[in-house]
């Protein structure tokens, strides 16, 4: 009898993951709902005006700034992120040296967004200031290059594990037709693994869109366009930060809005990444 | 060159710890740990004459360690039993939901889950309060544990549970007395990482919690904690020098933690 009960409770408790997830979703639309159908879904993603005296608002420059932002991110992290995830997942495979590189990175992974972010102002800004790229070292770079640091142990943990998945006949083979170390890399381990390579990099992608606190401080907060990769600008969640605080009516609506465009494109992204990780099993 | 670029990794990150190191410990002191927050006034007074800042982040600590313990009392019970559900149920269509669903959440971003819990918990509630943070940190963390429980569950041996049930104990009993403290370590280390994780989370305090400047005990009143005073005193210029030191403090705890973490799960896999 108890088994029953137990077993019935486990199913209850399972239905408040869901709950919270449509209760976000109902918020996020019910909140977002105002700004929407005063601006029109359309208008309002293709709009750069964030006026708070005419109440005209837009959060095309907020898209912008968090996709180029986060895509920047991928491409600076790629060289460096590949290549700890070769190094760990192939060349050094069990050794010393290669655990060491993992619990580096693992450490990394752990510090939170706000010392990065410090860490980005008081360190990364004086470097670009002084190669001269920028007069006051914030903008769409300075804030890509710390987030590339911040994703460069997820997407590189991830992908060790997929290149560590190819079997071991198919690398013996390779090497008993001849080929060197890195042809059998080239031509026998990123095919197999790339698939899953490439999700990793889509679910570090998705992690680099949410960020928040590190993008807040480093990336100038104006509400332009950014016109160059030296511009300042704004992400979707560095807006929600700054501008929450006294935030009302049309302007909390519009925010909610920008909250919900960004909860739905990384819940997009995230998706991606993770049906083509249950393509490769 | 594969091997310069992975050991240019090594590069932010000694330059992280460097710099918190090196800029924080000045303030460190018995004081810094138990006086309440310095205002703005005293510290532009110590500047001037050269001295440390006077005070601490008392608040901040108890604050976050506060927050912290509340919302893994809500996450973890409540994690680990779905977890158990979803390992008891792997081909179920109705948990292949649940599990797609926690993956789900588990991707959204911290500052849009500090929202949706600001319109439920702070409005209703009418005032930023700790509770509000609780319940975001728990969302964050429930994921993570329930994810966590399940591997953990699904690598033990089947013989377990079924001699458990065999000797007549009942589910409640099996799963509670028997599965549970075998597969310990694994969730503990779960639940380790996710609170590190969240301990550091600073979006999703600054629109539930806000932050006082006194320490606050209080469930339904608003509480600092240490992420929430990094960025109030990097807001101003007179406290910048505490910014360090709390960074310094925030650092040690996630590092420690993730040490832990990984002690526990290094034991259990020999």
């Amino acid at each position: 009898m108890t088994d029953k009960i137990f077993k019935q409770l486990l199913f209850v408790l399972s239905l408040i993951v869901l709950f919270i997830t449509a209760g976000m979703i109902y918020s996020l639309v019910s909140g977002s709902l105002p700004a929407l159908r005063e601006f029109g879904i359309f208008h309002f993603i293709s709009s750069s005006e964030w006026d708070p005296k005419a109440e005209n608002y837009g959060a095309l420059p907020f898209i912008v700034g968090t996709l180029l932002t986060s895509f920047l991110a991928l491409l600076i992290s790629l060289p460096f992120s590949l290549s700890i995830a070769l190094f760990t997942g192939e060349y050094y495979k069990n050794s010393r040296f290669s655990r060491i590189i993992s619990s580096f990175v693992n450490l990394l992974s752990g510090v939170p967004s706000i010392v990065y972010g410090l860490w980005g102002f008081y360190s990364i800004r004086p470097i670009i200031i002084n190669m001269g790229i920028s007069s006051n070292g914030l903008g769409i770079l300075t804030s890509s290059i710390v987030l590339a640091i911040m994703i460069i142990p997820y997407a590189s943990s991830l992908s060790s594990e997929f290149l560590g998945m190819v079997p071991a006949n198919l690398k013996e083979a390779s090497y008993s037709l001849g080929s060197t170390r890195l042809e059998m890399i080239r031509n026998v381990m990123i095919p197999y693994a790339s698939s899953g390579v490439t999700a990793s990099y889509i679910l570090a992608l998705g992690r680099a869109l949410g960020e928040t606190m590190a993008v807040t401080m480093l990336i100038g907060n104006t509400n332009n366009l950014p016109s160059s990769l030296i511009a300042t600008g704004n992400s979707m969640a560095s807006i929600i930060a700054n501008q929450f605080g006294e935030a009302d009516g049309l302007k909390l609506s519009s925010l909610i809005a920008i909250a919900l465009l960004l909860m739905l494109i990384t819940a997009f992204i995230n998706l991606i990444g993770k049906l083509i990780i249950r393509r490769f099993q | 060159m594969v091997c310069v670029l992975s050991s240019i990794i090594a590069i932010p990150l000694f330059s992280i710890v460097w710099k918190v190191v090196s800029k924080g410990y000045k303030q460190i002191s018995l004081e810094f740990f138990t006086q309440n927050i310095p205002n703005s006034w005293e510290a532009s007074l110590a500047l001037k004459s050269g001295n440390i800042i006077p005070g601490g982040i008392a608040p901040g600590i108890t604050g976050s360690l506060f927050m912290v313990a509340i919302a893994s009392l809500m996450a973890i019970p409540l994690g680990i039993t779905i977890g158990v559900y979803l390992c008891e149920n792997p081909n179920n269509k109705y948990a292949s939901i649940v599990r797609f669903i926690s993956d789900l959440l588990q991707g959204v971003p911290s500052i849009v889950i500090g929202l949706i819990t600001y319109s439920w918990v702070v409005t209703t509630l009418k005032s930023y309060s700790a509770l509000a943070a609780s319940v975001a940190l728990t969302i964050m963390m429930l994921p993570m544990i329930i994810r966590s429980t399940e591997e953990t569950l699904k690598m033990l041996p089947n013989s377990l549970k079924e001699s458990a049930l065999a000797l007549g104990a009942s589910r409640i009993k099996t799963t509670y007395y028997v599965i549970i403290p075998s597969a310990f370590s694994g969730i503990f280390t779960g639940i380790l990482l996710s609170v590190s994780r969240v301990i550091g989370e600073t979006a999703p305090l600054l629109l539930t919690s806000l932050g006082s400047s006194s320490i606050n005990w209080n469930i339904f009143s608003p509480t600092s904690s240490i992420p929430t005073l990094i960025w109030d005193f990097y807001n101003d210029p007179n406290l910048l020098n505490m910014v360090w030191s709390s960074s310094l403090i925030l650092l040690t705890i996630v590092f420690v933690l993730n040490y832990i973490a990984k002690t526990v799960s290094q034991s259990r896999n020999n």
